[in-house]
């Protein structure tokens, strides 16, 4: 099954390679940010043909429920609940016996079980470079771009104001 | 008192049929598409997301939809649906010293780190209809001009308050790591926690918190504030799923945020300081996170000996009455069949005037005698 998935070790992934990030646990944080993050439609076109007609058992089936938002007082007093937020959950087990997890916000089930299949191939050694390579790296950089947008739209409205004297006398 | 009724099923689903169709309007119109009112409505989405505190813009925007742009309705509904999903996990607090910034400006200080941003907003619009806006077809959008690179801006922007509490000048907002209160599993008992206070104003009507925060500013429990810092941005949230024992990222929310700066009083510790009101609102929410800045601001008025003579300082009074979705339940109430009960009314009424009647009677026929 995995042999249509080029086990393209070539691919110079970023976030295999961040030097920043030698702790598993934080690498495999920085993709399940991406996966979450990222817009879902982009997410599962460029998943498709990686995960194709590979099989993942359903330990919890994609789930929606809801995350209680906390923030703190003056942005750094003590916390209090803002609201809730909508959030779909995914568990499954790769062939490799990989178990793979997501925590989305929104209520897409598709985008959360593509996030759950994608963590459990980027645990294992023999798929992580190609579905780095060829998912996490582009969604990443569009999420930056589309951050980077924002910020410059923003920068555009950036004033400088001054201060007039009054004609008091 | 109210008593059933039965009938009527006929009337009812004709009425739910006829509000259907007033909802589509005339048919020559294209049908509004929920993406359309998540995009082009995102205000009204947002106000819809606090209220109903729930933050999915899809669902808020199907409220809308749904409500035919009655807002409160629109927060009932979101509340409603609130109620059939599970809470799975809670947040990490949200950093918003962390938040991509699209709006940020400073009342307090011209010349703060990180400028000031105006981001987009209604303010310095001359508030003239834009008939441009009526022309069918897309109206264009001009993309704002990039801004000359600053050498001197490393992107940061700290807290405004931060400013003034390294100077000693401000109350410090510090964290004991007290559980906050959660009013959706246990109703506020008064005097309250301002952890119950906060989440109950995120909740409260912004009219209603618009209202009260007025009315401090014209006298009754005047609080002397000063927009420290507003910012509207995006922050991510992440939750700790104890299956994993690590932290992750879920997603993104928009938050505007309201630090305000009220009037200076003197502390425990003999100095005096400013004191502050904060405010939090899902999305773009500038005049709902103002007003909760300054009602949680008057309702801090026994923690500073103030009198309480306001109706903004009087917790009880504001906390159990912010709320839109009880306010118009109980006054829609009223529309309930009364029938038996003004009937009861009607008849003690009746007796009163005959007795009166009969004893003017009476009276006539004594002076006759």
């Amino acid at each position: 099954m995995s042999e249509q998935i080029p086990n393209d070790q070539t691919l110079n992934s970023q976030t295999l390679n961040d030097q920043a990030l030698n702790d598993p646990t934080q690498r495999r944080q920085q993709w399940m940010a991406i996966l979450a993050k990222a817009p879902a439609q982009q997410l599962l076109a460029l998943a498709e043909p990686l995960l194709g007609e590979r099989h993942f058992d359903l330990v919890r089936a994609p789930e929606t429920g809801l995350t209680q938002v906390r923030a703190r007082m003056g942005g750094n007093g003590e916390q209090f609940n803002l609201g809730d937020m909508t959030l779909t959950r995914c568990v499954v087990r790769s062939t490799e016996g990989y178990l793979g997890y997501s925590f989305v916000a929104g209520r897409n089930k598709h985008h959360a079980l593509c996030a759950a299949q994608l963590d459990a191939l980027l645990q294992s050694g023999r798929d992580a470079a190609a579905v780095a390579g060829r998912v996490i790296d582009p969604l990443r950089s569009e999420l930056a771009q589309q951050s980077e947008r924002k910020r410059q739209e923003s920068a555009a409205t950036r004033v400088d104001f001054l201060t007039l004297v009054r004609g008091e006398d | 008192m109210y008593v059933a009724v039965k009938g009527g099923e006929q009337a009812i689903r004709n009425a739910h049929e006829l509000l259907a169709k007033r909802r589509r309007g005339d048919r020559d119109q294209a049908e509004l598409a929920v993406g359309q009112i998540s995009q082009q409505l995102a205000l009204a989405v947002a106000r819809v997301m606090t209220e109903g505190s729930v933050y999915d813009p899809e669902l808020a925007a199907l409220a809308i939809k749904q409500s035919a742009g009655d807002l409160v309705e629109a927060i009932f509904l979101l509340r409603a649906y609130r109620t059939t999903l599970s809470r799975f996990y809670t947040s990490q607090p949200v950093d918003s010293a962390a938040m991509l910034v699209e709006r940020r400006i400073s009342a307090t200080f011209k010349d703060l780190p990180g400028g000031q941003v105006l981001g987009s907003t209604f303010d310095y619009t001359h508030r003239l209809l834009d008939f441009k806006l009526l022309a069918e077809g897309d109206s264009e959008v001009a993309e704002p001009a990039a801004p000359a690179p600053r050498q001197t801006d490393d992107g940061t922007m700290p807290r405004v308050m931060a400013l003034l509490e390294q100077e000693g000048l401000m109350v410090c907002e510090s964290s004991q790591g007290t559980p906050p209160a959660d009013i959706t599993v246990d109703p506020p008992a008064y005097p309250c926690d301002r952890s119950a206070r906060l989440q109950a104003l995120v909740r409260g009507d912004e009219g209603f918190l618009l209202a009260l925060a007025y009315s401090t500013q014209r006298g009754y429990g005047r609080n002397h504030p000063f927009a420290g810092e507003i910012r509207i941005g995006e922050v991510e949230v992440s939750i700790l799923p104890e299956e994993l024992g690590f932290e992750v990222v879920i997603g993104t929310l928009q938050l505007s945020e309201c630090e305000m700066v009220n009037g200076f009083s003197r502390q425990a510790d003999g100095e005096v300081r400013f004191t502050r009101g904060y405010g939090l609102a899902f999305g773009q929410q500038e005049r709902k996170a103002m007003s909760m800045a300054l009602v949680d601001r008057a309702l801090q008025a026994p923690q500073y000996d103030e009198e309480i003579k306001a109706p903004a300082q009087q917790e009880e009074f504001v906390l159990s009455h912010c709320d839109n979705v009880e306010a118009a339940g109980f006054v829609s109430h009223l529309k309930l069949p009364h029938y038996v009960d003004f009937q009861s009314e009607l008849e003690l009424l009746r007796r009163i005037r005959s007795a009166r009647a009969d004893e003017t009677m009476s009276g006539e026929n004594d002076d006759e005698q």
